[in-house]
């Protein structure tokens, strides 16, 4: 739909990076309309997890280490910020901007093995991002390390005239602290987040990181978030229904794609968008205008509205009992491959996927996925910290001591890279080719 | 022709059908019972002017016609209700777009205070309830002069509520009786205007210009309390008035910044309503009186003839003056409402409610607006009435034409004339001259300061009240001289030698003895003839109240 859309302004989060001096690398690959959990349905093809060529993975598969271009049984990186979380883990950028609407930035990052945070809604504006679910997205930082992400966040947190959901205050950059006693925290662990499809080797990481903060001194206690099992219902009927809603514009009219027949406006709009938009993003836009129908909206949107304030008040409450901040599981397990993942259709993924990230959306706390260990089979799991509305430093500041405890091992793609340096050296001459 | 015994759906669409393809069949009977009765198929367009609902056809029994108004007007800001870009009629195509009108993905809606403002003031001049907190909502059809998709509303929670507008109607020969009436006002809500589209039948295509899309609106929702298309013309006339007084909108039809949709039923008193049909986009003050009788009418008509009446949208077609059904719009619409996720409740507050240290640039307070409110029509009458003793009929006159009330107020200022007798020249003679020659107040070449001279020098007597009109008809081609100029230029003063006009009255009278006699035998109009004897001899420039008086004393004598 918007192939050779080119914007003419800046997203604000964009801007005040540049105002600041980043460099734009470039613009990454994502799902498509942000719908989805592995970055596999973009237009631009799917999105491969780096880790699928790093030593750990491949020395854990018994591969040949060179050469071999069999690489069909690569990971995919999750998503749907795939393409941002791939570019970080790959070294090529400090940092990556991506949408968290469900999960979408804190997923990848586990499966990538990079922080993926999501700020409390209303923290960062959102004027220039395409909009999913207005009232659950957020722009999403990836980077390399926790303090990597504070330092974005303290460029981009605070208020934006042209977002009227972000909060009055101005915001200012933030050097994080260390963290050295932890013995004042409590830590909450929502016990419906054991669910039986969690892998074993995850459950067994939350266990462990559990344990290494009572062994630290930290509280750490069993809590309840009840209606945990009612959400991921939930959040598909509202966040259909707004999909429905925000993908009302595209039309081709104004700027996009737009369709050759012409006989009428009604047939040019209906052919656009059958083109422009792909079965997944048709799927949910049909569902949402069905829930929002005057027969259903009562039945559904409303229901989940009441649902959504339950889910809310569950966090609310468990914060309100003493406790700091939330562990949980960010995936059900490592990255798996790409021939695997495609087995089930994007809304099956999606909805097993965004089990453990989705109800953060809903109450629009802010949450960090943070790599742990490698798994067995060498790739990167991350577990999930949540913390109070817009006490992000505060979260930042525990997912920092918890980073430094497991020191998490940084991504070998050494041959990979050797793989590319025959690459570099045609480069290499091309460009003193020209300069003669 | 349709078969004799058609009922229902099918009629109502042949017979509109029948109106707007046959242009030159209007005398066909294309409108009454072509159907079923088939006798009373008298050209109903051509009776057209006549009609009023109050008819009632012979042998019928009586109906009620029940009329509600959804009215749009447009908010005079300077800026668009959600984004930054100008409001300006007329500007060249799509140069006033900005990103969010142009409904560019990631761009957000930002309210306008001023549109705000703009909405409480008119709930309050509309005493209307000011809700403390209402909602935005969105409401999505598909269209190509709606770039979102959605248009942003107040559906669920509007910003103003319950109010009333009074109006009042001038009954009876030449108006001299005024009743006040008044229709509830349901709520007021601010809302999004849509681009407009043009469509190019020749080369097929639709060509759309998006300067109004986002514009802010008030949609006022008039309760079905009205009856008939005058009481609805003149509620929207006095509602033009209130909000053109707040200054809140321009409210011209002309330049499409009234629009008027109305809901119109017909009943027997007595039995529940009927069916009503919505007529949308009455965008001519002269039109909307006909539009509403001539559906009410029709609809008496179908019902007469035992046909029903289709839950309906129509449109007026001006030049055949008949109301057709508006063919691109498929049944009845789920706007499938939803909130606006990108705007938070909006919260007004009052001097009670009003938050400590709160930012005076981000709140609005509903007790300073009440406080700032300018003078509204129906305070403004009163005053005239009560300060110059004229009547309310005059009183309504003079606010009805722009800049007529200041002109007034100005002749007025700096002359001694009484103000009946200026009331009398400003809205018969004045308005007359300005009327004929298709002018509005501020092109008059007559300014108050040279109106009031004159009225001065009738109210000296210098001149007669012939002359003085003959001094304007001057004063009107010919700028830059003053009536004094102009009376001594034309010899227009009146005798004030009232001794040589006692001579030549007692002359006239000599002159005429037959009419003397008549005069004496108590015949009224042969006095008439004498003072028009004496004037013709004086050239005019006695006063006939002063002959007559003279005349009189003479006789007597």
């Amino acid at each position: 739909m918007l192939k050779g859309y080119v914007p003419p302004y800046n997203a604000t989060v964009v801007q005040r990076l540049l105002d600041q001096g980043a460099v734009l690398m470039g613009k990454t690959n994502l799902d498509e309309f942000a719908m989805g959990s592995g970055s596999t349905d973009g237009v631009f093809g799917p999105v491969k997890n780096p880790w699928s060529y790093s030593k750990q993975y491949r020395e854990k598969r018994k591969q040949k280490p060179h050469g071999e271009n069999e690489d069909s049984n690569w990971l995919i990186t999750g998503g749907s910020s795939g393409g941002s979380a791939a570019a970080v883990s790959a070294f090529t950028c400090f940092a990556a901007l991506g949408s968290d609407t469900g999960g979408s930035t804190r997923n990848p990052a586990a499966h990538c093995g990079i922080v993926g945070f999501k700020p409390s809604y209303g923290l960062v504006s959102r004027h220039g991002l395409i909009p999913l679910v207005n009232s659950m997205d957020v722009p999403g930082i990836l980077t390399r390390c926790v303090d990597d992400a504070a330092t974005v966040l303290g460029v981009l947190a605070g208020h934006d005239p042209k977002d009227s959901t972000t909060i009055q205050d101005p915001g200012k950059p933030f050097m994080l602290s260390s963290l050295t006693d932890v013995s004042k925290l409590c830590i909450g662990i929502p016990k419906e987040y054991l669910v039986p499809e969690l892998s074993s080797e995850v459950r067994s990481f939350w266990s462990k990181a559990a344990n290494l903060f009572e062994s630290e001194g930290a509280k750490v206690i069993e809590v309840s978030l009840p209606h945990t099992s009612y959400s991921i219902v939930c959040y598909h009927v509202l966040c259909t229904s707004e999909v429905a809603s925000n993908m009302a514009r595209f039309d081709g009219l104004e700027y996009g794609h737009r369709c050759d027949i012409d006989v009428s406006t009604e047939a040019m709009y209906a052919a656009t968008r059958r083109e422009g938009f792909n079965d997944v993003v048709r799927g949910r836009i049909l569902t949402g205008n069905f829930f929002l129908l005057k027969e259903n909206y009562a039945n559904y949107f409303i229901k989940a509205q009441k649902v959504r304030r339950l889910i809310a008040n569950d966090f609310v409450n468990v914060f309100n009992s003493g406790v700091d901040v939330l562990l949980t599981p960010t995936t059900l397990s490592e990255a798996v491959p790409y021939l695997e993942f495609i087995k089930e259709d994007n809304r099956t993924r999606s909805a097993q996927d965004d089990i453990f990230t989705q109800a953060v959306n809903m109450a629009g706390l802010p949450a960090v996925s943070v790599p742990v260990a490698l798994s067995n089979q060498g790739l990167p799991v991350g577990l999930q910290f949540i913390g109070r509305a817009f006490c992000d430093q505060q979260l930042l500041t525990v997912a920092k001591w918890f980073e430094k405890q497991v020191q998490f091992p940084v991504i070998q793609l050494q041959e990979l890279m050797d793989d590319c340096s025959s690459v570099f050296e045609i480069e290499k001459l091309a460009s003193v080719s020209l300069k003669q | 022709m349709a078969a004799p015994m058609l009922r229902g759906c099918c009629l109502g669409r042949c017979w509109a059908l029948a109106c707007i393809d046959s242009g030159s069949r209007h005398g066909r009977g294309a409108a009454t019972g072509f159907t079923c009765s088939g006798k009373r198929g008298q050209s109903f367009v051509a009776q057209q002017p006549l009609l009023t609902a109050q008819k009632s056809r012979k042998g019928e029994h009586k109906w009620a016609a029940v009329v509600g108004l959804e009215i749009h007007a447009q908010i005079a800001s300077n800026s668009k209700l959600f984004s930054g870009s100008q409001v300006h009629f007329a500007a060249p195509p799509n140069s006033l777009v900005s990103f969010f009108d142009a409904s560019l993905p990631g761009t957000l809606p930002v309210l306008n205070r001023r549109c705000v403002e703009a909405a409480v003031m008119t709930g309050l001049a509309l005493n209307c309830h000011i809700n403390k907190k209402s909602l935005f909502d969105r409401k999505h059809y598909f269209y190509a002069d709606l770039p979102a998709g959605y248009q942003i509303t107040q559906q669920r929670l509007p910003i103003a509520v319950n109010g009333s507008l009074a109006y009042s109607v001038c009954v009876g020969k030449k108006w001299r009786q005024v009743i006040t009436k008044t229709v509830r006002i349901k709520q007021i809500q601010l809302e999004q205007d849509s681009g407009k589209s043009l469509h190019d039948e020749l080369r097929s295509q639709t060509l759309i210009n998006l300067n109004r899309a986002g514009v802010g609106l008030l949609e006022v929702v008039l309760e079905p309390d009205m009856s008939c298309g005058e009481e609805a013309a003149t509620a929207v006339r006095e509602l033009q008035l209130i909000l053109q007084a707040l200054g809140t909108s321009q409210a011209n039809m002309a330049e499409g910044q009234l629009r008027v949709d109305a809901n119109i039923s017909v009943h027997h008193p007595g039995e529940p309503l009927g069916v009503r049909t919505e007529v949308k986009n009455l965008n001519s003050a002269r039109f909307l009186a006909r539009a509403i009788d001539y559906e009410i009418q029709r609809q008496i008509n179908e019902l007469e003839n035992g046909c029903e009446i289709l839950n309906e949208t129509r449109s007026f077609d001006y030049k055949l003056g008949c109301t057709v059904p508006m063919r691109d719009k498929e049944g009845k619409q789920d706007y499938r409402f939803m909130p606006e996720p990108n705007l938070p409740p909006l919260l007004l507050y009052d001097t009670a409610s009003l938050p400590a240290g709160a930012d005076p640039q981000q709140v609005i307070n509903i007790d300073r607006i009440r406080e700032q409110l300018p003078e509204l029509p129906s305070e403004t009458r009163e005053k005239l009435i009560q300060q110059y003793g004229i009547l309310p009929e005059h009183s309504f006159a003079l606010l009805n034409e722009v800049g007529l009330l200041e002109f007034f107020q100005n002749v007025i200022k700096e002359t001694r004339a009484e103000p009946k007798k200026v009331t009398s020249w400003v809205l018969n003679i004045f308005l007359g001259f300005l009327k004929q020659r298709n002018l509005a107040v501020n092109e008059s070449p007559v300014t108050p300061s040279v109106l009031a001279e004159l009225l001065n020098l009738l109210d000296r007597k210098v001149i007669s009240s012939a002359a003085a009109k003959q001094v304007f008809e001057e004063l009107w081609r010919s700028k830059g001289k003053t009536p004094s100029q102009i009376v001594s230029e034309r010899k227009l003063e009146l005798m004030q030698d009232e001794e040589a006009l006692e001579r030549v009255c007692h002359t006239v009278m000599e002159g005429h003895p037959q009419v003397v006699m008549d005069m004496k035998r108590g015949n009224p109009r042969a006095i008439n003839k004498l003072i028009g004897l004496v004037r013709k001899v004086t050239h005019n420039r006695a006063d006939p109240t002063v002959i007559k008086e003279i005349l009189e004393k003479q006789l007597s004598s």
